[in-house]
């Protein structure tokens, strides 16, 4: 069947902002959809919130809307732009449902909107529980028992059958989202009251226990003919029990006959087709008990995914490219298969490696949460590695994941397998549990003698993989007892995967030891093709991994070429935004003529779409892997300044090592992030820094905070995301922080900078060629210093800071870039304190405000950075000296407190996943429509608890009056209200936590309050404090710790009671803001995926 | 260290591994499969009997050897070439890993081969002949001997792996039709599949004569897929010419399709290296549909999606979308019909089983097309 000429314009709904369970891999399936669509000569209009996505990119999309995807905005859009159909499967989870919600409204058959890809009852029948279980019956396919229930009373008598331990799962809800394990019934009560207060639909589903079983899952797609396809296996490493988001994965699978894998694929099919998924993709998971076989179905996803993200670059095979033309009417035998070009997009891959996905945890940023992993899904990025062997991929994969060790190794310390001893008993017990370590504590446990078969009791891991790694640990006692390497020991341990790091350690080396030792007997990796076949076709796309083999199939070409350094593993701190900034370059780049080589290990991003650089090498982002291609490929340079830390971080060694640097110079990037010389610099420049110093220990620490007085901030040096950072108050606590967080020495040491309280702090993004400054854009952080900037919101244009310093943070960023040489993007932070203007960091990096300033003035600042690295000039873009905004435009900061159970005051340290963006004509509307983006739904009338700090008593007043004054019934805990009350505002007076009931928490369950403002109290209320916050997130409360944020609250509701509610493609913002400046000499993304 | 091997092939070049398997010298036409399970299927097809197998999936071995997924008596590879072999399998039915499984069927083979390598090489080149030896060999010596192979064009592999003598498979529950089948190399799951449609199967050899046939009571033919060149193998088109002017229905799978080809004119060539893997996307003419089928083939019947040349009276069927040779045939008024590939997909997937019941229909309707004339 050819493509549907009925329809001409397809609404796509994008994802939202980055949360766990829902990332980057929407952001990559989400372009290849709305460029495969345009590429049919469809009108693609998109819908998200989501600013650091390449998807929300003004080039992509024929209208790009930036607005909240709930079904009310969505509406909006539906209303203006009168699609003809919707697609509702490259959004994950919240395309979803909003899209079923739109169908259940009536708003769909309102406006004629047809859902494609998959209809309302194919995604009913999938994330329903109970309707799934019902449609498995039908095809005679079993799921774990159990039951459906909307009470804690059903709950309980299905328990009775299923038996402890019990699986408890929210209906519709993402990533797991409230759900958990229960070993005993006061853990099930918990678990399902919480349950059913998460799910939309209150209900939770109790299912039988198959922990310890065997995880497996298929990628399925299907045409409008009825023709089926399985894409990829993947078989997890951890057992059921852990999320597969939290998995350790492997593809294809490694340990079922064909008869049990045939038995798989045609139950994957039967479930596509049973649930009606008419032209699209699912994923199915499976449980198999190992010890009988039995097979079970978990859960069916009707969409792209995480594991369909995983499973295209595994495999080759763009799942969500041919997903949606296969919504659009295509079968897929009229599909090429983009790899081999000469055969059809209708067949099943077929791999001659392997893969590994890692997955990448948080927790550093989270001390007190609890790291087991369970149901709810906790990881924040993954990396994915491809080897010829198991084993290669899985010493890839963890080296790829940036976490301080070069492959499998244990860490230096316990503390950092999550050890506290390392007798047998202890090790059992721990392996037991699983958590980010596990696999770590593994390998102690065979370094110790425990047997493969104690090993794989003990964690449920299959002895398959258990004995592929005691495999390593025997090669790794080979080789250190070796009286001298030889070429064919070298050679063999290459191949296992060790990296020369690895090497150097087992044999007391160093690192460029082994590198020299191996490069002098010509041991070099050679790059093989993933060209979906096997090696069966010739391959047309140079998609690379490297192994140690006998061909290499990556030919160096004649073109100039340059070499763009990823970003690595989504974590917080370092997110999509990176990833944006690389695919902006490589785009720019090869449109400039310039051959685009793209190195990256992150499976979820459009930088990994082979589509996106003229050649793509899916490699850890370590030293020995770059230099390994670096020196094939001779590039005239390598792009480090986009990638966020992870490429900075190789600069300076890649130099040493006779790399050419593109733009900005190490040496300045080097000036600006060691202290010292920072410090010089600044006052060179004349521009005035807190008071600070550089502590190499913990009295020099002290003498430092005292000398320029407290509070003080205090930050490790060379650290993305505020890792580590902290502000103290006096000097007990900065010597507990020492001795319980951070170490200091002479080669880390720890910068202390004099705090200052109550300032405003802004951010400056401006261009630079080294002779000319533009300055892209200032930005103004909502919450007040000392939360991270990050973690802040952000809004642009500035608010509330004076024309005067506005200005001096341009010229002094001027000044800064210009000092330094700066060729690309400079980041410089400033605060406003006492009417003056401090500067408090200088980074000559892309950051992570890049994208969004990018999209509220439509000039990509990023690509433009990337020319003037290979040396165009700023001039030859004509771009104004201020660049306008048009309207106001506001980043809002997403958290994952509702899946790490930690308190979510903000801090100088990150713990934000992804961001929002609003765009309207006032401040108060941008910013709800950023608020609602996040997940925050303002209350518009009803009860709101105010409970704040002494201290900013005398800022609530007005806040509290103006809400007052809309109306809302204000709650206050006793000292708030008797403060309110002398002020005239009236409102009542309500229990903290420990002083009797009911009180704040009860009122937040029981639903009675539409928003909480509350500062922290000191210690002396911390309880208090935290179970209020956390009742407030788990019952979906918004909530603000700030008085900054409250009162821009307070405005966001007051304009979303008095205001038009509007929506506005940014193409049109932008083009009424300014003509284009790149515009007639940009080939459109869209246009880009055809190669040559 | 396991001791060192080399794969050696026609034109010279070298892959070096190690043993992996019985020790000794084969010889045999070097090809590759690119099923990512299935080995031991792979391993006990008939239709490799004279081959050399290289598997493009690294690691081979993971989940051992089992006494149920065998498609024959045992291995029928004349060698094999892998990879990787796990330090430990893993499954809840292995009994034994493959390493001790070859060693006791005597299967030679190496490891540590790059596989890739030698699949593109092969993808290039073509199939060609081969030995794997220990590294120790004479290579000058090993290299003539591998030229004095015979080539796979013009050899008739058949009648080396069919049944002696013939043999009966039950029907599973009540049996409805007798089936013959000419075992040219027959795989178990194409007797099993019959059977479980209510064939009372009986296997006869491959040189089975036209008269023994005709001696026989039976409602249908059924002819394997088997080894070597279609051309070689003569004595059954006699067979199937004289069961169609019987209106017998007849179906053929592989090697059977082939014959059935040749027995109406057609003619077959050999490709450059052949069909072997579970993946192979084939649209079914008569409604677009595609199925993913399992392959094992060397050799096609010459024609495209219009017509069979030399053969009026077929017509073409399916088709492979990856290179457009015929897949798949059927007389124009007879009830007769073929496939190259495998649908009894013993490793692969289950899209054509429908191809068995098929005949079922077909011996049904003949069925009642006698009750309406007696």
């Amino acid at each position: 069947m050819p493509k549907r000429t009925d329809l001409k314009n397809i609404l796509l709904l994008g994802s939202g902002p980055i949360v766990i369970g829902q990332a980057a891999e929407f952001d990559y399936s989400g372009t290849q959809a709305v460029r495969a669509l345009r590429e049919e000569g469809y009108r693609v209009i998109l819908i998200n919130s989501n600013p650091a996505t390449i998807m929300t990119d003004p080039d992509l999309a024929d209208r790009t809307y930036i607005e909240p995807i709930t079904p009310e905005w969505v509406e909006r859009v539906i209303e203006l732009e009168r699609p003809d159909a919707i697609l509702p499967t490259m959004g994950g989870q919240t395309a979803l449902n909003v899209a079923l919600e739109l169908h259940d409204r009536g708003v769909l058959e309102k406006y004629g909107v047809e859902l494609i890809g998959a209809n309302a009852r194919a995604i009913r029948t999938a994330e329903n529980r109970s309707e799934f279980a019902k449609a498995m019956a039908r095809i005679g396919l079993e799921v774990p028992h159990g039951g459906f229930a909307r009470s804690l009373e059903d709950a309980t008598r299905i328990v009775e059958d299923t038996e402890y331990p019990a699986i408890i799962r929210p209906s519709f809800t993402l990533g797991g989202t409230g759900g958990g394990i229960a070993y005993n019934r006061e853990e099930f009560e918990g678990l399902v009251r919480a349950g059913i207060a998460r799910s939309p639909i209150n209900e939770v589903l109790i299912d039988r226990s198959v922990l310890g079983w065997k995880e497996y899952e298929l990628e399925v797609m299907r045409d409008g003919a009825d023709n089926v396809v399985v894409i990829c296996s993947i078989e997890n490493f951890d057992p059921m029990g852990v999320h597969t988001g939290d998995s350790v994965t492997v593809a294809p699978v490694q340990t079922l006959t064909d008869v049990e894998y045939q038995r798989m694929r045609d139950a994957a099919i039967a479930i596509i087709r049973e649930v009606g998924v008419e032209a699209g993709g699912c994923n199915v998971q499976f449980a198999v008990d190992p010890a009988t076989g039995e097979m079970l179905v978990v859960e069916m996803n009707p969409r792209v995914s995480r594991s369909s993200a995983l499973a295209s670059k595994a495999t080759g095979y763009p799942i969500a490219r041919i997903g949606a033309k296969l919504s659009v009417g295509y079968t897929l035998d009229e599909l090429p298969n983009s790899i081999t070009r000469t055969t059809p997009a209708s067949f099943e891959p077929v791999l001659d490696y392997v893969v590994v996905k890692f997955p990448r945890f948080a927790f550093e940023k989270f001390a007190v949460a609890d790291a087991t992993l369970g149901v709810q899904m906790k990881a924040v990025g993954e990396s994915m590695a491809i080897g010829r062997t198991f084993k290669q991929a899985w010493q890839k994969a963890i080296r790829a994941l940036e976490i301080g060790r070069s492959g499998w190794e244990v860490g230096r310390t316990l503390a950092d397998d999550r050890l506290n001893e390392e007798t047998p008993e202890a090790l059992r017990a721990a392996l037991r549990h699983p958590t980010p370590e596990r696999c770590f504590q593994m390998k102690r446990a065979l370094l110790q003698g425990f047997t493969i078969s104690e090993i794989a009791a003990l964690t449920h891991v299959d002895p398959w993989f258990v004995a592929q790694l005691a495999e390593l640990v025997g090669a790794e006692r080979t080789y250190a007892a070796l009286p001298e390497v030889g070429r064919a020991e070298l050679l063999r341990m290459k191949r296992f995967g060790f990296s020369d790091d690895q090497l150097a350690k087992l044999r007391g080396e160093s690192e460029a030891d082994v590198r020299e030792r191996r490069w002098s007997q010509r041991i070099h990796p050679v790059y093989n093709t993933v060209d979906t076949c096997a090696g069966e076709f010739p391959a047309h796309t140079p998609y690379l991994y490297s192994t140690y083999a006998d061909e290499n199939e990556s030919e160096r070409s004649e073109r100039r070429k340059v070499v763009i350094l990823g970003s690595g593993p989504n974590r917080i701190g370092q997110g999509v935004e990176f990833d944006y900034c690389c695919v902006q370059a490589a785009l720019a780049l090869r449109e400039a003529g310039w051959e685009t080589i793209m190195v990256n290990s992150n499976p979820e991003t459009v930088s990994t779409d082979f589509d996106i650089s003229d050649k793509l090498y899916f490699e850890p982002l370590t030293l020995e892997d770059v230099l390994e291609i670096v020196r094939l490929e001779q590039p005239e340079g390598v792009i480090v300044q986009l990638g966020g830390q992870t490429p900075l971080k190789l600069a300076g060694v890649l130099e040493r090592l006779g790399v050419q640097i593109l733009g900005t110079s190490v040496e300045s990037i080097d000036r600006a992030e060691d202290r010292e010389r920072f410090e010089e610099l600044a006052r060179r420049l004349g521009v005035t820094q807190p008071p600070n110093g550089n502590a190499t220990s913990v009295d020099e620490a002290a003498e430092i905070a005292h000398r320029i007085g407290y509070p003080v901030l205090l930050r490790p040096s060379y650290v993305l995301g505020g890792r580590g950072m902290v502000i103290v108050y006096d000097e007990d606590t900065l010597r507990n922080y020492f001795e319980r967080a951070a170490s200091v020495s002479e080669e880390r040491p720890v910068l202390v900078d004099r705090f200052l309280e109550d300032a405003f702090e802004a951010d400056v993004d401006a261009l630079c060629d080294g002779e000319t400054v533009v300055i892209g854009g200032v930005m103004q952080h909502i919450e007040e210093a000392g939360v991270h900037s990050g973690d802040s919101a952000c809004v642009l244009p500035p608010y509330l800071l004076r024309d005067q310093h506005i200005e001096e943070m341009r010229e002094y960023t001027r000044r800064f870039a210009l000092e330094l040489g700066v060729v690309g993007l400079i980041n410089v932070q400033y605060a406003v304190y006492d009417d003056r203007v401090y500067v408090l960091e200088v980074n000559s990096r892309a950051s992570r405000t890049v994208p969004f300033v990018s999209k509220a003035t439509g000039v990509p600042l990023a690509r433009i950075a990337s020319r003037l690295m290979l040396g165009e000039r700023l001039a030859d873009f004509d771009l104004p000296e201020h660049i306008p905004v048009h309207g106001v435009a506001v980043k809002e900061a997403v958290f994952p407190f509702n899946k790490i159970d930690v308190d979510p005051i903000l801090g100088p340290e990150m713990r934000s996943t992804g961001e929002a963006m609003g765009v309207d004509d006032s401040f108060g509307m941008a910013f709800a429509k950023a608020q609602m983006s996040a997940g925050m739904d303002l209350p518009m009338e009803g009860s709101i608890i105010v409970t704040v700090h002494d201290r900013d008593k005398p800022t609530v007043v007005p806040i509290a009056r103006r809400l007052h004054d809309m109306g809302f019934r204000l709650l206050a805990s006793e000292g708030t209200a008797r403060h309110l009350q002398a002020r005239g505002i009236p409102c009542d007076r309500v229990f903290k936590v420990n002083e009797g009931r009911p009180n704040m928490v009860d009122l937040m369950i029981s639903g009675e309050v539409g928003m909480l403002i509350n500062t922290p109290l000191g210690k002396r209320s911390q309880y208090d404090d935290r179970a209020m916050r956390r009742a407030a997130i788990a019952h979906g409360v918004p909530y603000v710790t700030t008085m900054s944020a409250a009162s821009a609250a307070a405005d966001a509701i007051s304009a979303l009671r008095n205001r038009r509610r509007e929506v506005r493609s940014i193409q049109e913002r932008v083009a009424a803001a300014h003509a284009d400046p790149l515009r007639p000499r940009t080939t459109t993304l869209a246009g880009a995926g055809g190669r040559g | 260290m396991a001791e060192a091997a080399i794969l050696m092939l026609e034109d010279g070049r070298v892959f070096r591994g190690s043993r992996y398997g019985a020790p000794g010298v084969v010889f045999g036409e070097v090809v590759f499969n690119t099923s990512m399970t299935g080995y031991q299927e792979v391993l006990t097809d008939p239709s490799y009997a004279g081959q050399i197998v290289t598997m493009t999936y690294p690691l081979i071995g993971n989940y051992g050897a089992n006494h149920e997924d065998q498609e024959s008596a045992g291995p029928c590879v004349a060698g094999f070439v892998i990879h990787e072999a796990p330090p430990l399998h893993s499954n809840w039915r292995a009994e034994e890993s493959l390493g001790a499984y070859l060693q006791r069927h005597r299967v030679v083979g190496i490891t540590g081969v790059d596989q890739r390598a030698l699949t593109r090489h092969i993808r290039s080149a073509g199939a060609m002949r081969g030995a794997i030896a220990r590294a120790d060999t004479d290579e000058s010596e090993l290299l003539r001997q591998i030229q004095a192979q015979p080539k796979m064009a013009g050899l008739d592999l058949s009648c080396g792996v069919s049944t002696v003598e013939p043999y009966t498979v039950p029907a599973v529950r009540a049996k409805r039709f007798d089936v013959l089948a000419f075992d040219l190399g027959v795989k178990s799951h194409s007797l099993k599949l019959l059977a479980e449609r209510g064939c009372e199967v009986t296997v006869l050899p491959a040189l089975t004569a036209t008269e023994d046939i005709f001696g026989r009571d039976f409602d249908g033919l059924f002819i394997s897929n088997g080894p070597g060149d279609p051309e070689a193998v003569g004595h059954v088109l006699e067979t199937i010419r004289a069961l169609a002017d019987n209106d017998t229905p007849i179906f053929g799978i592989c090697l059977g399709h082939q014959l059935i080809a040749r027995a109406f004119g057609a003619s077959t060539y050999k490709l450059l290296y052949g069909h072997r893997g579970g993946n192979h996307p084939v649209r079914r003419l008569a409604d677009g549909a595609v199925e993913i089928t399992a392959q094992n083939h060397g050799f096609a019947v010459q024609g495209d999606e219009d017509e069979i040349p030399g053969a009026a009276d077929l017509r073409p069927t399916h088709i492979n979308l990856n290179d457009r040779t015929i897949e798949g045939l059927e007389h124009r008024n007879k009830p007769i019909f073929s496939v190259q590939y495998h649908p009894e997909s013993a490793p692969g997937p289950h899209d054509s089983r429908y191809l068995f019941d098929r005949l079922i229909e077909d011996m049904a309707a003949r069925e009642l097309a006698s009750a309406h004339n007696a």
